[in-house]
Parts: C-alpha cells; structure tokens; sequence
C-alpha cells in the first residue's frame, strides 16, 4: 500500500510543554489509522501542524512522499487534507451551504453562486451518501448531522486524507455506528482516515492500525488483531490501569433531593428539560446518563440555581427550593462540581486560597462584620491543600497557574470541605489525565459513603457504569427510565440513551 | 486499592517563574510615560518649539514653588477622585465613561446645597452639618448618575460605555440649561453661567491662608486608602471584584450579581460626584459651566496608568496634575499650546493600554496573561 | 428590520414631525414643514449613517469600534484643514480644494481605522479602551493644532481663521427636485448622497459576496474561518480600516458640507449614537441607516424647532428650551439600548482578540 502521509521528527514546543517530541507517524491509502492517547498526549497538536494551524519547531511532512511546508490551512487544504474538529469549525448562524464553500467561494459575476454551491453538494451528498439539506442554518441542526456538514466540507474541498479529532465524543453509540458505516464507505472510495480519540473500544472495532501517544512521544503502533484494551490503556498512560472503581453496595438513607416534573428552558427558549422526576437518598449515587445536549447542562443549571426553570418542585429534604437563588441552596446543603470549570467554577485571577472560599467567604471565619479574615482563609487553603493534594507550591499562586486536573481539585476540595448533604457533579472529570480522574471518582464515592447524596452527570458512559448505584438515563429532555446499575447492561444504556429502548418496567 | 496508588503521577508544578514584580507594575508605566515624552518633545520640536525649554517649563510651572505645589495638589484632588472612580468601576468590570458627567452633577448638586438649603430651612445651617450635606448630596448625585447606567445594564444588559457617553451629553445639557436659568447667579453684574456663591457655612476652610492647597488633597489620599481598603479587604470588595473577573463564577458563588453591578457602578459615580462636590465647597465656592473639561476622560487614563490600584491612581494623579498645571509656564515661555498636554497624555494612554508596544520598544519580556478591562457588547 | 422595530422607527418619527408640525402650523403650510423636516433628517442623519456603516464592518469582523467619534472627529479637522490650506496657501479653487479637503477626511479616518487595527488585532488591547485612546488623542490632536494653527501668532495662518471656501455644493435629482414643495427633499449635498449609496452597496457587499461571506465568519467564528485558510487578522485590519474610510466620510461631513467651519469637539457624541444606530439596526447596512434615520429626526426636530420658537404654547415651554429638546437623540440612543424594543444579537467573535 501507498504511504500518502508522512511525518518524521515532529517537535513542538509550547511554554512550558513538549507538546510533540520527535514524533514520527504515517498514513497509507485507504487504511483508518487511529491516533489514541489520553488529554494532553499530544495528539491534538500533531494534527494541528499535519492540518496548518500550527508550525512545528522541527521535524518534517512528507504527502505522497513530497516533502511539504505548510504555513495555513489553506496550503494543507490544496494537499487534499481535510479536518473534522472536535467542535466544530462551523459558523452557527449561516446556512450548511455558506459553511461549506466559506474559504472556496463559488463566484458568478463577482457574487456568491449559491445555486451551483446547491447543486454541487447534492451531488456529492448522493455519491458518498450523506443526506443534508444545504439551505438549513447550522444552529437548527443536531450534532450528528452538523458532523456529517463538516465531513462534506472535506470532501468538498477535495480532501483525499481526512482527520476525525475525537469524533464520537457528541454521538449516541447508534450514531458512532453510523458514523462508522459513513467512514467505511470513505475508505472504499480510496480516501484515508486518521482517527482520533482516547475510547479503547472503539478503536479497536475501527481502526486497521492505532498508534498510541503518550506525553507527547509515540509509544506504540499496533495491530487491533493483536491487542486488548488493558495492553492499549497501560500503553497510554504508562502504568497498570484499574479499569474499575472499588466500592462497596450503597447503604441508602433518606431522600435528600427530590425533583418533580421539572421544565427547563434553554437560552434559545427552547424546551431543554421536559417534565423531570426523581430523587437522591443519603449516601447513593444517582448516575444521570445521556448523550451531551439531551438537557443535562439545563437540568443542573436550574437544580444549583443557576438557570429559571419554567415549573416543577425541587426539594432539599422537605424545603421546597424552586428557583431559589445559588446562595439559598448552598446554605441549605448544596454542593456543586460545574460542568464548564473555568466558566463557573473559579475566577482564574485569583490566588488559590480565594477560590477555596468562593462560596463561603462571606460567613465566620473568612468574614466578620463585612471584612475578610485572610488569615483564616489561608490557613483554610493550607489545610485544604493537604488534604486534596492539590499540587502547588504556596496557596497564594493565581489558579490559571494550576494543571487541569490540579484545578479540577481546587474545585472538589471547595465543594466537598463544606458541610453539605448533596453533590451535584457535572463532567467532573472531562478533559483530565487519568490520574485525576481516578482520584476524584475515588473522592466522589468516599464521599457518598460518608452519607451525601451525588448526582452525578456524565456523557462518559463508563464513568456512570463504574460510578453509579442507581442510573437515570435522559434522552431529548426526559428520564426514559431510572434503574439499578447492577441490571442494566451497557447495550441497553446505549440504546436508551438514542430513544430507541423504552423499558417497560421503570423500577425505582 | 491503597491510597499511594491514587495519587496523581505529575509532579509539583515549579514556581510560576515571576514577572518581577517591580517590572510589571512599575516599569511598563513608567517607560509608557517616558516614551510619551519623548514623542510630545518631538512634536514641539516639530510645530516650531524647544522640548527642553518646554519641559524645563513644565516642571518649573508644576514643581518650581511652594505656590507651584500648592496648585498641583490643588489639580491632583479631583483627578485622585475621578480615577478611583473609573478603577473601581473596572474591578468590577465596568467602564466607566460618565466621569465627566457625574463630576459636573456633583457639583452642580453640591453648588445647590450650598446657597439653597438655607433658605429652604429659614435658617443658618451649622458650618460642619452644612458641608457634610453639601459634599453628600453632590455625591449622591454622582452615584445617581451613575447608578442608572449600571441599573440599566444589570436589569437589560445595555452597555454601560454607551449610556455612560449618553449621561455625559445629558448631564452636559442640564448643566447648561441649569446655570443658565433656574440656577444662575443672580447679581445683576453676572453673564457668566455660573451658580451663586455657597453660603459661608457650607465652605471647607483654607488650611493655609494665601495658597490654594485644600482639605480635598487630603481628604482624596484618605479615600484612596479607603477603596484600597474596600476593595481588598472587605466582603463588598471581593464580591465586586469576583463580579469584575467572572461574572458566571459570582453568580455560581451566590453573588446578586446585577445588585454588585449596580453598586459598583454607584460608587464610581459617587466618587466622581464627589470630585465635583469638593471643587465646590473647598474651592471654588460656586460651580460655573465649562470648569471641568476633561477632568473624566484624563480619569480614564489615570487609572489604566495606575493599574487601577489606588496607589497607581495616586500617582498617576500626581502626574497629570503636574503636568497640566505645569503647562501654563511652558506656554508662557515656549508659546505651545498647553493642549499639547492632551496629546502627551493620549499616547501616555496609548502606551499603558498598549503595553506590547513598550515592551517590545524596550525589550521586556511578556507575562502570560492579557489584562481584561471590559466586555463587549454581547450579554 | 423586523415588524416591532419598524413600527416602532413610524411611531417616533411621526411623534417628532407632528409637533412640530402642529406648533408650526398658524404660520407655515404642514406640507412645508414636513418636507423641511425630512429634508433636514436625511442631511443629518449622513454622519449617524456612515458612523454606523463604519461599525458594522469593525464588528462584522469582530471589532468592537467605539473610536468612531475621534475618527470623525479627526477627518472634520484635517479635511476642512486641506481644503482651507488648498485655498488661502496655493488659492485652488473652492470645489476642489474641499473634494481633495473630503478625501483627505477619508484618509484621515482609514489612518485611524489601521491605528485602531494595530492596536486592537496586532498588539490585542483591550478594543474598548483602543478606541477611547483614538478618541482621547483626535481631542487633543485637534485641539493642539487648531489652537497652534490659527490663534497661535507667526503660525501660517497668521493667527487668523481664515475665510473657507465654503460647503459642497447641492446636487438636485433632476426631475424628482422638480416636484412642487416637496421637491426640496431632492436637493441634497454630496456625501449625503454617497450615504444612501453606500448603504446599498454594504449590504451588497455584506451579504452577496465572497468578502462579504468572509467578514461575517471572521466576525462570528474566527477560528472556523482559520481553519479553511482565511486570514483572520488581516480580514479585521482590512475590514477596520474600510471602517475608518467610512468614519472620516463622515467627519467630513460636518466641515465640509455642513457648516464651513472647525469647532473643538463638534462632532458632539454623534460617533457614539451611530454605535446605537448600528446595534438598533441589528448590524445590517439597511437597519443601520433606518436607525439612523430616526436619530436624524429627533435632530430634525430641535433643528425645525428653533424655527417656531415664538409659537410654542406656554403650557409646553420647556421646549422653548434648547438644551433640554437638544436631550432628544441621547435619551431616545438610551431608551433604545435598553432594549425595550425587541434584543438584537451581535456577531459572537464581537469584542474578542482572536488567538491562534
């Protein structure tokens, strides 16, 4: 087979970070080649100087054994490189059409032809069988179908080698077999494929051959013949993994949260969360699973008080806290790990031992008769960073200074250090090294044996599976069933989570 | 599964290598400030003139005497109040245009207090109790002015930049039709739009009989102790601050996020009010139109200078006080226009905002974070 | 412009004509009054127009441009400063002494729109506090120099303002002027022709071609744009510095076909307005100068006013006032932003440095 791409000795320096170090990869016609490593292997920033964005500091790029310079995306573009980002390069307000030939504009007489653009791309929509209306506006579309406008965006630019960056990443595992089929055909169409992500599963069903990356190094190419998932998970993160969260059954207490037909809308006015019910006991936790955008980010927002809910009840024990402000619900119990951390969770600027108090700086002992005890808050913030090992060298270091997973930490420790009786963690560990994550599963349950009751939200299926005692499976803004984690299988969770399984017992 | 397993693999992260201190709060204003110079003696040198001679001018007119001291203190004062104002509205993530305006208000209100309460109670107001209502209503007409910008934009989201302008136009208009009307000066010799003179009681008195040096200087270095202190140290401070840095993670920390824009934006005002309030009652003794052309937007420029630090604000202060009281000797000896003071200052702006540009000019290294000021139009 | 807005531009505009009108109209036909009134709406709002065209492609780029005063500001000056110089120094004739004076304004304001690329795109500062910088520095540039130039002894001009050469001539629309009374409203000067024009051809260029495409991507997703090869940075600069073109037009305005003098700070916040004209009329070139059309009336109207000053009815006297009917535009530019009508949306990348 040919080879069509072609790296050797790539390095990239950023401050700070050796993002890339040496790496060498290749690229034969026709094959997928999955690209697997954790968050921060340096995977992204390969792709980014393979795809233009990016210039690398040494090393080169060989396409059909020429060696290439590329200095934008443009240059990679004419190559015949396309990209699949994992959010996409799509401008939210304009048509799918606008979107495709933005950069390879169709002119006649010096104005925009968007009646051969159309015609262009029904064309191309038949050949590889990808379905899409081009005169639809791309914030109206779902994500799967936003992924195929990117997919034809490459082809139509001529791409014969495409990069998927974390493609499955917003899908339903029915849409991932779709997606599958879609790239299958590709391949026999001659284009080739570099998939990435950081899912053991899916490369192996996937891929012909999965190089693994660590800390910027390429540690192994593989055959998915002749590999497993624990050999791959040791390859990426460089020790024995425990696959598996060690817990003991759930000792359920009294119900500490109720929420009861709930109604949330989103910022567009749309009906995100439609009619939610459930409970959280004392000392459980309750997996909230489903694919991104089925309305968990609402659902949290208007359970911590962040979003107006339209209607419904929400209970802390029998205090009715419907839209009742952040502050209230704090005071009342409430702990909350935000889904988007440097959005909600912390203020960057700020020193550690500030964040630490975010929301207990105004109570004795950081506070008294309206001025801040710092020495209080720093002795909090010495404890604190003991006790969570966040790794700092003094509590007073800006936050933005800190890893992700360090202020992830900063976080968790905030949160769980407060006298609280429920948990709501959304994404807690998106986006960290596998370190991080297993320390804040590790909390998490600890923490719901002492007695708190967790929700838990995640689109990691696996984080659910390992985590839960009890499953809520949400699907276009309902919980389609609620059911104990020891007798859902993850085929099944799969198909609820796509709305193509309604279980018709719903036990509690 | 033991505990040591669990710890993460990464190690302790060195210490952020420090952008010496000194370097990036000092250095970068200072050399903005020189750089400015330098170009300001070009174009003297360019319309005709001698930079040396001018700036020898400048410094003499500003430092050369007592009385030359005297009167820079005596331009420092309301710049001190009016940068505060504008930093405090940027900690919490404001800009604050309206200074212009909420000064002139300020003292308008505070000329008002001053020859009107009187006659209103039929009596002599106690001298302590009348200036204290003087300088207070003239504050709380600042904070009035702005406090409806920032209602505005916590209650509908309308940037505060634009309304803040439109107040300054608004406050320009009323001043005017006011001293020219309802509140003119009514001796029979006075063409001027200007106010009454304030009654005996509500004047601050001298410190020193025969300069014009006044409690407003000291008064001003307190009250920069003071929003230090506010700002800093105190629950109201932090949450202004938090509102400033990240609007989601206040509101996520239980902060009225809308009540501490609204505050914020208060006390910028009072404190413009107040620069106002003070030209007036220790002063002045009367407010009359057109006193105060650009004392605002020169504030604007002090606190970007002065980092908004209450200290850096001081400073910064002191500066273009001295400079534009310094400028009438130079305009005096060399014959340039002290507009030319405006020009200095604008690119004295133009290089602290643009802190690259003196950074690459002399070669200092980057920190890594860019300073965020304001948010755009967008909620 | 959708229906809420569209009405809501009716309703103001006809409230501002009919007092007027109303108080005019023992001594003055109504027809006459209107077409007065309109034919001074559409000469002021020429700098509302342009200012706020000159907007809308700082921020249909993703430049937050609130340097549009000073950019006016400046062109007025240094237009009206060519065509003077032009005409007393090397006596030109008058008409193309303020043609090159209108092109020296354009100039002026291009200069200024790269300054504030420069600023705002290369160097990344804060884009707010660049434009202040540009409007802080045209005031005391302007300042400097009209004092230094013409009140200053053994400068050129002698100390003296010298006599200008006057203000662009009117251009009739032959056939349209030619209507009876109401034919005035077609007798307009230049730039308040090249105005109209203009908007038609940013909307043009906006919405139907490949720049166009391009500048609303870079606006809204620059990243998105990045990545199938369209230079970000040198999209905004150009697109700014078109900005500024348009900006100084407009500044031209006020020296050159307004009034043919210089005053200190007489551009008056209307940069600032055309700001408001520019997010009331939803970042489009149409909108922009229907916003700006209705600005221009409520000027219309304390202009008009002045006319029947005598005949304003007691029980309406604080309309004799000219400083609180000269309140009009800025309380309506509030009233607008606070959006009561209808929340309009700005480009996404608006305001934000683009980082690689």
């Amino acid at each position: 087979m040919d080879t069509v791409l072609e790296v050797k000795g790539i390095t990239k320096k950023f401050p700070g970070v050796l993002a890339n170090d040496h790496v060498d990869f290749n690229l034969r016609k026709g094959e997928i080649h999955a690209l697997l490593g954790e968050n921060g292997a340096g995977k992204s920033t390969l792709m980014n100087i393979i795809y233009g964005l990016t210039s690398p500091d040494d090393g080169e790029i060989l396409i059909n054994g020429k060696a290439t310079h590329f200095h934008s995306p443009k240059d990679a573009i004419a190559c015949g490189i396309g990209m699949v980002h994992q959010h996409f390069m799509l401008v939210p307000v304009f048509t799918v059409a606008e979107n495709i030939m933005l950069g390879s504009e169709k002119l006649r007489n010096g104005v925009l032809d968007i009646v051969q653009v159309n015609k262009d791309l029904k064309e191309l929509s038949t050949q590889y069988g990808l379905e899409i209306d081009p005169t639809s506006l791309v914030h109206d579309l779902p994500v799967g179908i936003q992924q195929r406008v990117e997919i034809i965006k490459a082809l139509y630019r001529k791409a014969e080698i495409l990069i998927l960056d974390e493609p499955t990443a917003v899908l339903t595992p029915q849409e991932v077999e779709d997606l599958f089929i879609i790239i299958r055909k590709l391949v026999d169409q001659g284009i080739s494929v570099i998939f990435i992500t950081h899912k053991l599963k899916e490369v192996l069903s996937i891929a012909d051959r999965i190089t693994v990356m660590r800390g910027g190094k390429v540690i192994a190419t593989d055959d998915p013949k002749q590999t497993n998932e624990q050999a791959l998970a040791s390859q990426m993160v460089g020790r024995t993994v425990i696959l598996k969260v060690d817990k003991t059954p759930a000792k359920p207490g009294d119900v500490v949260l109720s929420v009861k037909d709930l109604h949330v809308q989103d910022d567009r006015k749309i009906e995100t969360v439609r009619g939610v019910s459930f409970e959280v006991r004392k000392g459980e936790i309750l997996g909230i699973a489903g694919v991104q955008g089925n309305g968990q980010t609402e659902l949290a927002e208007a359970m911590t008080g962040l979003r107006h809910a339209i209607s419904g009840e929400i209970r802390i024990q029998d205090q009715n806290v419907f839209n009742h402000p952040p502050r209230d619900l704090v005071e009342k119990g409430m702990g909350h790990i935000p889904e988007d951390r440097q959005k909600h969770g912390f203020v960057m600027q700020y020193p550690i031992s500030d964040n630490l108090v975010l929301c207990s700086y105004y109570v004795s002992p950081f506070c008294r008769r309206g001025v801040l005890q710092n020495s209080a808050i720093g002795t909090n913030a010495e404890n604190l960073i003991k006790r969570f090992d966040i790794r700092t060298p003094s509590p007073y270091v800006p936050t933005s200074k800190l890893s992700g997973g360090n202020q992830q930490k900063v976080i968790v420790a905030r949160e769980l250090s407060r006298n609280i009786k429920f948990l709501v963690a959304n994404q807690p560990t998106r986006g960290l090294d596998v370190g991080s994550i297993e320390y804040i599963h590790h909390e998490i349950v600890q923490m719901r044996d002492e007695g708190i009751g967790v929700v838990l939200i995640s689109a990691e299926l696996d984080e659910i599976m390992a985590l839960s005692d009890r499953i809520a499976v949400m699907y276009h803004g309902e919980i389609v069933a609620i059911l104990p984690a020891d007798k859902v299988t993850r085929e099944e969770l799969g198909l609820m989570m796509a709305g193509s399984l309604k279980p018709e017992v719903s036990t509690i | 599964m033991d505990k040591e397993n669990l710890k993460p693999q990464e190690p302790t992260p060195p210490e952020p290598i420090n952008d010496s201190k000194f370097i990036n709060i000092y250095l970068v204003p200072i050399l903005a400030v020189v750089t400015a110079l330098i170009l300001g003696a070009f174009i003297i040198w360019w319309v005709g003139g001698n930079p040396l001679l001018a700036y020898k001018g400048l410094l003499q007119g500003a430092f050369g005497s007592v009385r030359a001291l005297s009167e820079t203190t005596v331009w420092a004062s309301p710049y001190i109040f009016a940068g505060l104002a504008v930093a405090v509205g940027f900690k919490g993530g404001l800009f604050n245009i309206g200074g212009e305006g909420q000064l002139a208000f300020g003292a308008v209100a505070a000329s008002w207090a001053g020859y009107a309460l009187p006659g209103i109670f039929h009596a002599q107001i106690p001298p302590i109790l009348h200036i204290l209502l003087s300088v207070g209503i003239g504050m709380l007409a600042g904070a009035i002015w702005g406090g409806i910008p920032g209602y505005l934009k916590a209650k509908t989201g309308a940037h505060e930049v634009i309304n803040t302008i439109m107040m300054n136009y608004i406050a320009l208009n009323l001043t005017s039709f006011l001293l020219n009307g309802p509140m003119k000066d009514p001796s029979p010799s006075n063409v001027i739009a200007r106010t009454p003179l304030i009654a005996e009681s509500a004047r601050i008195p001298a410190i020193f009989p025969n300069y014009r040096f006044h409690w407003g200087f000291i008064l001003a270095l307190a009250l920069a102790f003071g929003v230090w202190w506010l700002l800093w140290k105190t629950r109201l401070g932090f949450e202004i601050r938090t509102t400033g840095l990240n609007p989601d993670a206040a509101k996520y920390a239980g902060i009225d996020v809308a009540k501490t824009i609204v505050i914020a934006m208060s006390l910028s005002g009072a404190l413009a009010g107040l620069a106002g309030a003070i030209e007036v009652t220790a002063l002045n003794y009367r407010h009359e139109l057109g006193f105060s052309s650009g004392y605002g937007f020169d504030a604007i420029a002090i606190a970007l200078l002065g980092k908004n630090h209450p200290l850096g604000v001081v400073l910064a202060s002191l500066l273009f006080a001295a400079m534009r009281n310094g400028a009438t000797k130079m305009q005096f000896l060399t014959q340039i226009p002290v507009d030319i003071i405006s020009i200095i200052q604008a690119l004295i702006l133009l290089f602290v905002s643009a802190d690259a540009i003196v950074r690459y000019i002399y070669r200092i290294r980057t920190p890594q974070e860019r300073v965020v000021y304001t948010r755009g139009w967008g909620k | 412009m959708d229906l809420k807005r569209s009405i809501f531009i009716t309703i103001i505009v006809a409230f501002l004509y009919s007092i007027v009108i109303l108080i005019g109209k023992d001594t003055t036909q109504p027809l006459i009054i209107l077409t007065s009134m309109i034919a001074t709406t559409i000469s002021v709002a020429t700098p509302l127009t342009l200012g706020a065209l000159c907007g809308t492609f700082c921020e249909r780029s993703g430049v937050t441009n609130i340097g549009i005063e000073g950019m006016m500001l400046s062109a007025a000056f240094f237009g009206w400063l060519t065509s003077i110089y032009l005409n007393t120094i090397y006596h030109v004739t008058p008409l193309p002494s303020l043609l090159i004076g209108v092109f020296v304004a354009i100039l002026t304001g291009g200069l200024l729109g790269l300054l504030h690329a420069w600023l705002s795109v290369t160097f990344k500062v804060d884009q707010i506090i660049s434009g202040t910088v540009i409007n802080i520095l045209a005031t005391g540039v302007t300042g400097f120099l009209n004092r230094q130039l013409f009140f200053e002894k053994g400068s050129i001009f002698g100390g003296n303002v010298p006599h200008a050469p006057g203000t662009l001539p009117i251009i009739a629309i032959p056939g349209l002027s030619q209507i009876p009374v109401f034919g005035k409203v077609f007798e307009q000067q230049p730039i308040a022709w090249t105005a109209i024009i203009l908007v038609f051809v940013a909307n043009f260029v906006l919405f139907r071609t490949r720049w166009g495409l391009r500048t609303r991507a870079v606006g809204e997703h620059p990243r998105a744009a990045d990545t199938v090869g369209i230079n970000v940075s040198f999209m905004r600069y150009i697109n700014v510095i078109i900005g500024g073109c348009l900006a100084g037009l407009g500044g031209a305005y006020f020296t050159l076909e307004s009034v043919p003098s210089f005053e200190p700070l007489m551009t008056n916040g209307r940069g600032f307005i055309s700001l408001a004209a520019m997010i009331f009329g939803n970042w489009t070139p149409l909108g922009a100068w229907a916003a700006a059309l209705v600005f221009g009336a409520a000027q219309a109207f304390q202009i008009n006013l002045q006319f029947f000053r005598d005949l304003i009815p007691p029980q309406w006297a604080f309309l004799q006032q000219s400083y609180i009917v000269g309140l009009t535009p800025y309380i309506l530019t509030m009233i607008i932003l606070a959006g009561l009508i209808g929340r309009t949306t700005s480009p996404a990348a608006d305001g934000t440095p683009y980082e690689k």
